[in-house]
């Protein structure tokens, strides 16, 4: 647990605490690896050779704005066979600087493994863009599209963050998305009321949430295999009711209707962020709002303090009058009425029914976003952006026809989940006790 | 002036299932005063503490405070009666800043729950100015030294208005100079008429400090006793029969050096060189203790030359041959003896027999294995001299090793280890909560084998049983070896080598200091006390009630391994 003892110096005479203040910073630094380099280094060599070398000799061609923004921006078009080569290059050296800082036995700034990505991301998509059919794709609706298809995720991961920052493992992310999504297609379609809908799919998370809670906290059984287990059960549970219910009677019972977007007048005209931030349904705004919400609550208030003494070292939490398992029960159904909100997405806002497995496996790419994110709420919901973005370039990018196959692009979410939570990213370093069932004496 | 309160416990009994850990215990805790809580390992000390801070709730019994009886649902209802506590593993959030660790629980807010840490740092500042501390609130805890954190979890305390300060075995993870700076922080403690409980089994602390004694052997208050009795007089009450505390030990007849580790580094999954660039060697016929404080490399030197650590580089020879890279199998078949510092887990399988405990090593050899099939008869026969020869209080080779007491279990594994032919002998703790009919023999066995004519490496986290075994001492902090000194090198020079002071320096700071007065006898008690439950935190608290020992009486533990 707690690191090596370094025995503060005694209160000898005087000179002597100075010295082993030193001594003391000498030691103990996290070595330089290669790993980061190597990295880096492969990479760049693949653009040097695909988007640089191999590129395609056409105009790429991105349009800003859309017909209706209030001022208009002209498309950037940008010679893809040139820029292959100048960011590729760009890459190298990035690469070659991180790999002489190694050999000095220094460590790579924070900012270049960002900028890389960054670069590299650019330059693969005026590649694909650049060797397309019709070389020609929105940015603004890429962007637009790729927030929408991230909402879920977001919603997955803050669940996420908030059930493993009190310290149980939400594998049930999943169900709970799964679990909203039909609840709210059949709630609304009881009701026609959409926004009845969200509430009922908060409210079945949290259920689904509670299995969760209380076989883990209270009968301390694996919290892996009661999430894998819950995951099982909802699909199962809704894939019958979805054949044997819903397709009887689809009038009844699957038209759920659309939560409106709601616009927000001249704000939503902006070129590429207007759409983004001021054009959304409900679920959307309410994404925003609670990212911004779990982030302020868990690392600014009282409460936040405590759910995260919880996570890390219950036995403390506990000495000072914490109820630790309560605070976990309750941070575990949060987080479930929360991915319970992201599932109503599916059904409310993206498509108007419910089928079978619409989740899609978003549940385990949360998870990878909520690690990729270093269980911060701001960094999940970066890292889920990076995921949607992944699966929304797939879609466009086999529109416009590219010589990439599409099964290649479908892998990119999940290549991207594997390198992410493989730890290439930085080290992150999980809430101590997560997964940890807490029992007393 | 705080109000300061009177703290009574009466008649305390603590059951868990069927072993008794405290039977009803009385004690006064007079206002302003330092009441030492004195006994060995596992006498019940912790428990009753826990009791009395609201962590566990008594089977029978009352606490009074100011002569009225209280009821702690938990931790909180004590701090709200002004009752603190500082426990032996602390309760600190290490990813936490101090300000953090310090409002966690009573936090200060503004408005709508958010956090006002302002308010914290003011307090805690105050309280470090009041009493000399050097306490950065803004630091994060993993950060700070181990003596620094023990003052945090002080302020955590004060900053609740504790008029009681419970102190759990505060010294077990200090080195001797922290221990003595932590000593005058509470007599000013005391002297701000804050009243202290101080647990302890090391008699020098206790003497130097305590205003009130009392004596708890298996769970039972045996006596009071003045901080001006002699220390043979304490120990034998802690103990309860006369003990001879000294180890006759003939003096050293070194042969020639048939083991060597040259430039061991093992790095650690974090990426951290746990050791680093360590070179010693050991001759046959002498025993080499390995002193620090707990955590700064020593588990990881041991498993290294195991064979157990995949990233170790440099080189170990036994007689010439390179151990580093070989399996622990070829290991151990090189005739090393190996003794884990933490016997319950890595020492043993609890759920086998003795019989079967007593040759993990060898289960496939013969006379044990005859081909494929296992001798059970030759497994029993060999379980009953060993058992004889260890002396394992037990009444059959077949009962399970976890029903054992800890100083049996660990006679169990030194009596697998030492019989066979060894050509090095290591062993880690090795008496690390054992009780100390059990250390006086252990610690026999072990010079036995040195005189044998086998290089013994002892580690070892308490001092003292560093200078009664060791003929050298080699000390490392932070995973480097700070250097190798004579055996009868003073306890205040090891103690600044302990905090990563050369050798050199060490000697001259010391000798500018006063000649420390150490009295022998209360060395020698504290080492056969002692053997002290230094943090292995975890794996100790995560055994199963039934993993407790029951066997022998004298060690009757409950209470300490409870947290």
């Amino acid at each position: 647990m707690s690191t090596t003892a370094t025995a503060p110096v005694p209160g000898g005479p005087q000179g002597k605490p100075e010295q082993a203040k030193e001594r003391k910073q000498t030691v103990s630094a996290k070595p330089v690896t290669w790993k980061l380099p190597v990295t880096l280094m492969v990479l760049a060599v693949v653009a040097f050779i695909f988007f640089g070398l191999m590129g395609p000799q056409k105009t790429a061609k991105f349009g800003v704005s859309s017909g209706g923004d209030f001022f208009q921006l002209p498309a950037i078009e940008v010679p893809a066979f040139l820029s292959g080569i100048v960011l590729s290059v760009i890459l190298l050296v990035l690469a070659g600087y991180s790999m002489v800082l190694k050999t000095n036995n220094r460590h790579s700034p924070r900012w270049l493994p960002v900028v890389f990505t960054v670069i590299f991301v650019v330059a693969f998509l005026i590649w694909v863009v650049g060797g397309a059919r019709t070389p020609s794709i929105s940015l603004a609706g890429l962007i637009a599209g790729s927030v929408t298809l991230a909402v879920p995720i977001v919603f997955g991961s803050l669940s996420g963050v908030l059930c493993e920052r009190a310290g149980v493992v939400n594998i049930a992310i999943e169900g709970q998305l799964l679990g909203g999504a039909f609840t709210a297609a059949i709630v609304a379609s009881l009701t026609d009321n959409p926004y009845l809908g969200l509430v009922a799919a908060a409210v079945a998370g949290a259920l689904v949430s509670m299995v969760l809670a209380v076989f883990s906290i209270k009968y301390v059984v694996n919290q892996i295999i009661v999430g894998v287990v819950l995951n099982v059960l909802v699909s199962g549970l809704t894939g019958f009711l979805f054949s044997t219910v819903m397709q009887a009677n689809k009038e009844m019972f699957n038209s759920p209707g659309r939560l409106p977007i709601i616009e927000i007048p001249i704000l939503s005209s902006i070129p590429v962020i207007g759409p983004i931030l001021f054009k959304q349904s409900v679920v959307g705004y309410l994404m925003y709002v609670a990212v911004i919400v779990v982030w302020i609550g868990l690392f600014k208030t009282k409460w936040g303090l405590r759910v995260r003494s919880v996570g890390e070292h219950p036995q403390a939490a506990d000495t000072l009058g914490i109820k630790v398992n309560a605070t976990r029960f309750w941070n575990v159904t949060l987080g479930g009425a929360v991915a319970g909100i992201g599932g109503s997405f599916f059904t409310l806002v993206a498509i108007d029914s419910f089928t079978k497995e619409i989740s899609g496996g978003r549940g385990f790419i949360a998870l990878a976003a909520m690690i990729l994110g270093r269980w911060n709420p701001i960094g999940a919901f970066f890292a889920a952006l990076l995921f949607g973005f992944a699966d929304n370039l797939q879609s466009i990018v086999t529109i416009i026809g590219t010589p990439v196959p599409s099964q290649f692009m479908a892998m990119l979410p999940y290549l991207v989940t594997v390198f992410a939570v493989a730890g290439l990213v930085g080290r992150s370093r999980p809430p101590a006790a997560s997964g940890i069932p807490y029992v007393k004496g | 002036m705080v109000r300061v309160l009177k703290l009574e416990l009466k008649g305390i009994t603590k059951r868990f299932g069927s072993l008794v850990a405290n039977d009803h215990i009385d004690v006064v805790v007079e206002p302003g005063q330092i009441h030492c809580l004195l006994g060995e390992n596992g006498a019940g000390k912790s428990t009753l503490m826990n009791v009395l801070y609201g962590l566990y709730e008594p089977t029978e019994g009352q606490i009074l405070i100011d002569d009225k009886p209280v009821t702690f649902r938990g931790p909180g209802d004590a701090m709200a009666a002004g009752i603190g506590m500082v426990h032996q593993h602390f309760m600190l959030v290490p990813v936490f800043t101090v300000a953090e660790n310090v409002a966690l629980g009573a936090e200060a807010t503004k408005a709508g729950g958010f956090l006002n840490l302002d308010d914290t740092r003011r307090k805690i500042k105050e309280i470090s100015d009041r009493y000399g501390f050097d306490v950065d609130p803004d630091a994060m805890v993993e950060d700070l030294p181990v003596g620094v954190q023990q003052r945090v979890e002080i302020i955590k305390a004060l900053v609740r208005d504790a008029k009681v300060l419970i102190l759990d075995e505060p010294t077990a993870v200090l080195t001797p100079q922290d221990t003595d700076e932590l000593l005058d922080i509470m007599r000013q403690l005391k002297s701000h008429g804050t009243s202290i409980v101080f647990i302890s089994h090391k008699l020098r602390e206790v003497k130097a400090v305590s205003d009130t004694i009392t004596v708890i052997r298996r769970g039972k208050v045996v006596g009071s006793a003045d901080p001006g009795a002699s220390t043979t007089e304490l120990a034998s009450l802690m103990v309860g029969r006369a003990v001879n505390l000294t180890l006759d030990k003939a003096p050293a007849k070194p042969q020639e050096t048939t083991f060597q580790v040259k430039d061991l580094t093992v790095i650690a999954p974090s990426g951290q060189h746990v050791v680093d660039g360590i070179s010693f060697d050991i001759a046959r016929g002498e025993i080499l203790a390995v002193a620090g404080v707990q955590g700064n490399g020593q588990t990881e030197l041991t498993e290294a030359i195991l064979g157990l650590h995949e990233r170790a580089q440099g080189s170990i020879l036994l007689d010439g041959e390179e151990l580093l890279g070989r399996s622990v199998k070829d290991v151990l078949n090189a005739g090393v003896g190996f003794v884990p510092e933490d016997r319950s887990v890595d020492g043993l399988i609890g759920t086998f027999s003795i019989a079967e405990n007593l040759i993990l090593d060898r289960y496939d050899k013969a006379p044990f294995a005859k081909g494929i099939s296992m001798s059970p008869a030759t497994v029993l026969e060999n379980a009953k001299t060993r058992i004889e020869e260890f002396d394992v209080r037990t009444p059959s080779g077949s009962l399970a090793a976890g029903t054992l007491s800890g100083g049996n279990q660990q006679k169990v594994v030194m009596a697998r280890e030492l019989s066979r032919p060894l050509r090095l002998f290591i062993a880690s703790q090795p008496t690390r909560g054992v009780d100390v009919g059990s250390i006086e023999f252990l610690h026999k066995r072990i010079v036995a084998e040195r005189d044998h004519g086998t290089p013994v490496m002892i580690v070892s986290t308490e001092l003292d049983e560093v200078i009664e075994l060791a003929d050298r001492i080699a000390v490392l902090y932070k995973g480097k070896l700070v250097g190798i000194v004579p055996a009868g090198t003073g306890r205040d020079v090891l103690g600044l080598m302990m905090a990563g002071l050369s050798p050199e320096e060490a000697l001259a700071d010391a000798a500018r200091k006063q000649p420390a007065t150490d009295p022998g006898g209360a060395a020698a008690a504290d080492a056969a006390a002692g053997a002290a439950a230094g943090p292995a935190p975890t794996k100790e608290s995560n055994q199963a009630p039934a993993a407790h020992p029951v066997q022998e009486s004298s060690s009757g533990a409950v209470g300490d391994d409870h947290e």
